[in-house]
């Protein structure tokens, strides 16, 4: 399959990339892994003029946590991320890199390119919510920092505008006591999530949750957050009955599409039992026990 | 688009040859490899990313080359399967492929030996669930695949003894 005609640019820098964008106008397009571009392209789902090609870009490949703020350079693949020091730090990290498709994939799948897309089905905007993420994007007024709950408007939407790119993702580590897991269900390696839960928490004194960020992936249009459930979990001792709860107040807040992966329905079920699975995985991890995680598939 | 095809120049190496084309810039590397060199080893599968027959190790990683133009791997090195034989000796891996039966139509054969290939670099002492993971991307509709876990933990044993 090919995808329809398009002019194709490499650029050397940052600013002739943001140059040439804001020239070609909004039938143009970024290309940096293309593992989600490419085939929507071949699908002819998308038929862009242009296609600039940033993946070679300086300064974008990178990794750092200084003092525990957390850096990640947009053109860093999942595999690099995945077999970083930082996911000793951040353990939710390695559950959502390591997970995502499959070797191949991650080999050339990026960060920056996950988040631009907007894809509902993809793994990082959903984990980005849980870590309360700020995305730098790049454009022809300069550099602006957007929070990652703001940066997602819609499915396949974000507030980037055409000649603006993403050129690093940044958080904290969180504090000790913290613990966090990522689960997706996917039918097989190479799918999309069916349905994905991110959980990131911090316990103190006998057990009591300090804080919470909870968020579904492909389970709407954009990635689902409930600050009622988060609520409901925050100064508690986390029961089952009290995630149940928890559990049922997020999923009531998404709307997963009924489509080839599953009814609505369905992905409401694998919804609350994958938020109890991450639940207790997060627990385990705040309270100091190392163990791998990663997506579920059958 | 200008009524004019675009044309870029490309320096590519497939199993140490250097090759030099100009492609369309919508020229995927598969066909690339299948129709400018020649190479008919590495096979289209379900040309959307899924199935794996496409893979080959490009710098040292495999990939999916439905997955990937021709432009983008512009100064890369391939590697293919026909690239594994080695003076009409079949590479361990390819030999233990058909010592454990890890095939029966062969289609998917071509990516599962790239896959595998870059697994033994960089884990010569492979658990089964190192290999399952590695070939997650690899789709085979005809084996079950623990034949192709045989396979590749014979040929583990035999690139360590050699």
């Amino acid at each position: 399959m090919y995808p329809a005609p398009f002019c194709y640019h490499r650029p050397g820098s940052l600013k002739e990339a943001v140059g040439l964008l804001s020239e070609l106008g909004e039938a143009a397009k970024p290309l940096a892994g293309g593992q989600s571009l490419i085939p929507i392209l071949k699908l002819r789902m998308d038929e862009p003029s242009d296609l600039v090609d940033i993946s070679r870009l300086p300064g974008l490949h990178f990794m750092q946590n200084d003092d525990g703020n957390v850096r990640i350079g947009a053109l860093s693949t999942h595999a690099l991320i995945g077999r970083s020091d930082l996911v000793g730090a951040v353990p939710i990290l390695g559950d959502c890199a390591n997970g995502i498709a499959d070797p191949q994939v991650r080999a050339r799948g990026t960060i920056g390119g996950s988040v631009s897309s907007a894809d509902p089905s993809c793994d990082w905007p959903t984990l980005l919510h849980t870590l309360d993420a700020v995305i730098v994007c790049h454009g022809k007024a300069g550099v602006r920092t957007v929070p990652i709950r703001e940066f997602i408007r819609d499915s396949y939407t974000t507030v980037l505008d055409d000649a603006e790119l993403v050129t690093e993702i940044r958080f904290k580590v969180p504090p000790a006591n913290s613990g966090g897991a990522y689960i997706g269900f996917k039918k097989s390696a190479p799918a999309y999530p069916t349905a994905a839960v991110g959980i990131q928490l911090t316990l103190a004194d006998g057990d009591v949750c300090q804080q919470v960020r909870l968020a579904l992936g492909a389970a709407g249009p954009r990635p689902v957050t409930s600050d009622e459930a988060e609520n409901l979990l925050r100064g508690k001792v986390l029961t089952s009955e009290l995630l149940k709860q928890a559990a049922e107040a997020i999923v009531e807040a998404s709307d997963p599409p009924a489509d080839a992966r599953g009814s609505s329905d369905f992905k409401r079920a694998v919804l609350r039992s994958l938020f109890m699975q991450a639940a207790d995985r997060a627990i385990e991890r705040a309270a100091g026990t190392q163990i791998m995680g990663n997506h579920e598939y059958v | 688009m200008s009524e004019q095809i675009q044309r870029i120049p490309v320096e590519i190496t497939v199993n140490g040859t250097c090759y030099k084309r100009e492609v369309e810039p919508r020229m995927l590397l598969v066909e690339f490899i299948r129709e400018e060199i020649n190479l008919t080893g590495t096979h289209i599968g379900c040309d959307t990313s899924y199935c794996g027959a496409c893979t080959v190790i490009l710098d040292g990683n495999a990939v999916k080359s439905c997955t990937l133009f021709a432009v983008q791997a512009d100064g890369g090195e391939i590697l293919t399967v026909e690239g594994l034989e080695k003076e009409g000796e079949l590479h361990p891996l390819q030999q233990a492929f058909s010592t454990e039966h890890g095939l029966q139509c062969g289609y998917c054969t071509p990516g599962m030996l790239m896959s595998s290939l870059v697994l033994l670099a960089e884990k010569p002492e492979p658990e089964d669930k190192d290999i399952r993971k590695c070939l997650s991307g690899n789709l085979c509709r005809c084996t079950g695949y623990q034949n192709i876990i045989n396979a590749v933990q014979t040929a583990a044993k035999d690139l360590r003894e050699a």
